[in-house]
């Protein structure tokens, strides 16, 4: 790739590679996204493509998802379409009295923090959900939670980048990083180097392997999950709809088999069903277990899913840090890196929020919200599990 | 055992020999779709006849998607035609 | 639980070869088959329960299978003094798992209620067989339009005829199997169409048929078309298929040497209500990557099994014999199961006869070259892209355009079949890619450019080998619940 010198080079173009050139280019940045497969070939086309507040209390995370509802709604509302964007809404159920209890004490704080949470009467939880189980002690509902199909948003947003001037290469690979002392002026590919002022490991559950290159640690390590996909089916399920230990293991750093069921339609009739977090390195054998007690979990909510028919399932692996908060920001360790990585399970829904603010720290402008937690220099290696 | 067995499909009357598959019955007895798509409304019955595109899908004494080409013919069966499966809040 | 020594998958005629064959070699035997009755695709025959003395009509090898039938009944039974089979028919394969040194395989019933969950075998022969493959057409999604072998299981089966007046279409020897039955079953066929041009492959079209043993074959076919007056046009291929509700009219072109669409030659369109199709065979391989087996691509450009002189994969214990390992027709098929069988017995510790090795090993390397020259004389025609419109539909499930795929392409950038079926929905459907995989994978790609493992491996991986329930999932018996 000779001549080609770009502000930015990103690496990955999954959903946060592919925001980040959307918001670099839209901030006038020349941008070259490089990416070892194709296009949203990695974690982006394993997932579910949620933007959740309901799974959030006060703190970092929450703001960062109300910047992104904002994002979405607003300065992206235009293209909503283009990727099915969809304020359905989740709706997350107590099986017990007691879970309800404690979903009660959730949702008064997370209405406290400025989230749209109202309380839903057992009796009423019909209304929302015709085919629920009746056997619920209630539910809460959470307006502002929503859906984009997560390949069609990242694909789509390359596109709008590439329009205003990003180049995308495929099947290119970074093989190592040129420096100059500590500083990070580029990368080198299998295809060439690449000169450039920053450059972004988007890499995604990948990228801890690619800051190393670096000579840098950001510990992003793979949690395996699996979702399973029916036959399409007339709309059943309406809302994004949680049993409520889903909130718990999305915070829990727990090494075995955890399930928490997730069940959602998609504009294509089918019904995608989670979830399962797993910490098994890369491992892609496809567990029968997990999907055994998937299954069983989405029944005890969904009893009139039983004779539908699984046409295929599909695993992820979620790029997690070990505190449970994303990597966002440059990096003081080698100065022209930055990172935008390790959104666990919430990477679609961030994947704007967390680019915007990228993008702000790259080029100087005021961040829109508090970036610091996020800064990819706060684990010591005691921290690193 | 008899050679004929007789069926519905959307309730008017068909025959069939015994040992047939629904998706014979229903070409002899001239119907040749029995599903609409789900995107396009478009009619579908038979194509690969083998079971392996799902096209033939048909409701079997009740039970929706069962594939019209591997279903053995019975007497006294209720075949309907339709798209998708409605599912049932009680399972 | 059951215990078996060996599963066969699949009662076709690799699968019946390979499980009376192991049986007889001692082995306890489960035969796994979707089908009612044993034979496979090849065999597809009327209800036993039903019995016909036409049985045998428009079969082919037949007496090869009465002869296995009559082995497997034998084995079946409690008086059987060496192994025994449990035929386990109307049932597939949703999930292999790991068990131990062997493997489970996770049965769902086709119809009706599941007899049998779970099959345990310390080894495994897969002989999943294939099925037509096809490549989209304008209109080719009207009723009346069916593969070619399922109009042959309509006929060889029900003895039901799919059409009064019919163009089989297409390229491959199959052709003419599926013309001749229609026309002996009273239908008009009033085309064959073609699409090879057969030259340097054989002086006569009827060759085309003409496997080495089967010379009698060939020239029955040939008085079979005399007969009936079925025109034999090749390089021709249907172009459109015209109807409202149902098939009433195709279009025809011709096509030139490189096998594109020749724009200075028209043909009348033929008034039809049946157009069979068939472009060769895909081999189902979803079972040989649920093994972890790896695959290449053959001749005719599908993903196979990668085997080695004894039909063992690179997975210890799983075998493949049949379509699967490279699509070869009847008589390959049985002889690479019985090998596997040999195989998978003398794994096992089994004497088995070097000499019959031998001339197994023989015959399939006659058979495979035999079936590499018949795959290069029926290509797919250069220029089938030709006669797409925007608006044909690639994936008939998802209804997914040759548009919306090209869209996926140039606009949104996908460079992979992988990519464009997450961006645009081919092969998302009920049928998860098998008829349309072939069709997609090409678009997915330059004209013109071959199909590689990369582009078929990542579509042929299907984790539930067959639509499963969710209420038998969440009641699957599964290895990690410990010794049962």
């Amino acid at each position: 790739m000779p001549g080609t010198h770009p502000d930015v080079v990103v690496i990955g173009a999954g959903a946060l590679g592919a925001a980040t050139a959307w918001f670099a280019t839209r901030a006038g940045l020349t941008v070259e996204v490089v990416e070892r497969g194709s296009i949203v070939s990695g974690t982006t086309s394993a997932c579910e493509g949620n933007l959740l507040v309901s799974d959030k209390e006060a703190g970092p995370e929450l703001d960062l998802a109300l910047l992104s509802h904002q994002l979405w709604r607003g300065e992206l509302g235009e293209f909503g379409g283009l990727w099915e964007f969809e304020e359905k809404g989740g709706l997350v159920v107590a099986a017990t009295a007691g879970g309800m209890a404690g979903l009660t004490e959730l949702t008064e704080r997370q209405r406290a923090a400025g989230i749209d949470v109202r309380e839903v009467a057992a009796d009423e939880i019909h209304d929302f959900e015709p085919h629920l189980t009746p056997d619920l002690a209630g539910a809460a509902f959470y307006p502002q939670d929503c859906q984009v199909q997560p390949m069609l948003m990242a694909a789509h947003l390359l596109r709008l980048a590439r329009e205003l001037g990003a180049r995308v290469r495929t099947g290119t690979t970074v093989t190592g990083f040129l420096r100059d002392g500590d500083r990070v002026t580029g990368v080198r590919t299998d295809r060439g180097d690449i000169a450039a002022g920053h450059v972004v490991n988007a890499a995604g559950t990948w990228a801890g392997e690619l800051a190393a290159l670096a000579g840098v640690e950001v510990p992003v390590l793979p949690r395996r999950g699996f979702i399973l996909v029916t036959e399409p089916l007339p709309p059943t399920v309406f809302h994004k709809v949680y049993a409520g230990e889903y909130v718990a293991s999305t915070q829990s750093s727990d090494e075995g088999l955890q399930t928490s069921t997730v069940i959602e339609g998609t504009r294509a009739g089918t019904v995608l069903i989670g979830s399962s977090r797993e910490r098994v390195g890369f491992d892609r054998t496809v567990s029968l277990p997990a999907l055994r007690e998937i299954a069983g979990k989405a029944l005890a909510l969904y009893p009139g899913l039983a004779p539908v028919a699984l046409m295929r399932t599909y695993l992820g692996f979620r790029p997690y840090c070990p505190d449970h908060l994303p990597v966002i920001g440059t990096d003081p360790r080698a100065p022209g890196l930055a990172h935008v990585a390790g959104h666990e399970g919430a990477g679609i829904g961030l994947s704007v929020g967390s680019a915007k603010l990228l993008v702000e720290a790259m080029t100087g402008a005021t961040p829109t919200i508090d970036i610091t937690p996020f800064r990819p220099e706060r684990f010591s290696l005691q921290e690193v599990s | 055992m008899t050679d004929q067995v007789s069926l519905t499909f959307d309730g008017v009357a068909i025959t069939a020999a015994a040992g047939q598959s629904v998706g014979a019955a229903l070409t002899d007895a001239g119907i040749r779709s029995w599903r609409s798509t789900r995107r396009g409304g478009r009619p579908r019955g038979l194509f690969c006849g083998i079971g392996v595109c799902f096209d033939c899908l048909v409701t079997v004494d009740g039970r929706p998607n069962q594939r019209a080409c591997l279903v053995p013919v019975r007497d006294g069966m209720r075949l309907e035609s339709g798209g998708l499966r409605e599912v049932d809040a009680r399972g | 639980m059951v215990e078996f020594d060996l599963a066969v998958v699949g009662a076709g005629p690799a699968g019946l070869s390979a499980a009376v064959t192991a049986a007889e070699h001692g082995l306890r035997v489960a035969l796994v088959d979707a089908g009612t009755q044993p034979g496979g695709q090849f065999w597809r025959h009327p209800d036993e329960q039903h019995p016909r003395p036409d049985e045998g009509r428009g079969q082919h090898l037949w007496s090869r299978f009465t002869d296995l039938r009559a082995r497997l009944h034998g084995l079946e039974s409690a008086a059987a003094t060496t192994g025994r089979i449990e035929l386990v028919s109307g049932h597939q394969v949703w999930f292999v798992e790991p068990a131990g040194e062997g493997f489970a395989l996770h049965l769902t019933a086709v119809h009706g209620e599941t007899r049998l969950p779970r099959v345990r075998a310390a080894a495994l022969v897969l002989c999943p067989g294939g099925y037509d493959r096809q490549l989209p057409v304008p209109g080719w999604e009207l009723p009346g339009v069916m593969a070619a072998g399922g109009v042959q299981a309509l006929l060889k089966a029900h003895r039901s005829v799919a059409g009064r007046r019919a163009v089989v279409a297409g390229t491959g020897p199959f052709l003419l199997p599926v013309a001749t039955g229609l026309a002996e079953a009273g239908a008009e066929v009033v085309a064959i169409c073609e699409a090879g041009s057969l030259s340097g492959w054989a002086r006569r079209p009827i060759d085309a048929a003409a496997v080495p043993s089967k010379a009698l074959e060939a020239v029955e076919y040939a008085a079979l078309l005399a007969k009936h007056r079925i025109p034999y046009r090749m390089r021709t291929v249907v172009t459109a298929i015209h109807g409202e509700t149902e098939v009433g009219a195709v279009s025809v072109g011709r096509l030139d040497r490189s096998g594109r669409l020749r724009t200075d030659v028209s043909l009348p369109d033929l008034d039809v209500d049946l157009v069979a199709f068939g472009w060769g065979f895909t081999p189902s391989l979803e079972l040989i990557t649920a093994v972890g087996a790896s695959t290449r691509v053959d001749v005719d450009e599908s993903l196979v099994a990668n085997v080695d002189d004894w039909q063992r994969t690179d997975v210890p214990g799983a075998y493949v014999a049949g379509e699967a390992t490279g699509v070869g027709g009847a008589l390959l098929a049985i002889a690479e199961g019985e090998l596997a069988a040999l195989a998978a017995s003398r794994d096992a510790g089994r004497p088995v006869s070097e000499a019959s090795v031998r001339r197994l090993q023989r015959q399939i390397a006659r058979g495979r070259r035999f079936a590499a020259a018949m795959h290069r004389a029926h290509p797919v025609p250069a220029g089938w892209q030709d006669w797409l419109r925007q608006d044909t539909t690639v994936c008939r499930c998802e209804e997914t355009t040759l548009g919306e795929i090209c869209d996926a392409r140039r606009e949104l950038g996908a460079t992979d079949a992988r990519t464009v079926k997450l961006l645009a929905r081919p092969g998302m459907g009920w049928c998860q890619g098998r008829v349309c995989g072939f069709a997609a994978a090409k678009l997915a790609k330059p004209v013109g450019e071959a199909l590689t493992t990369s582009d078929l491996a990542p579509l042929a991986k299907r984790t539930f080998a067959a639509p499963v329930s969710l209420e038998t999932l969440a009641t699957a018996p599964t290895e990690s619940d410990g010794a049962t």
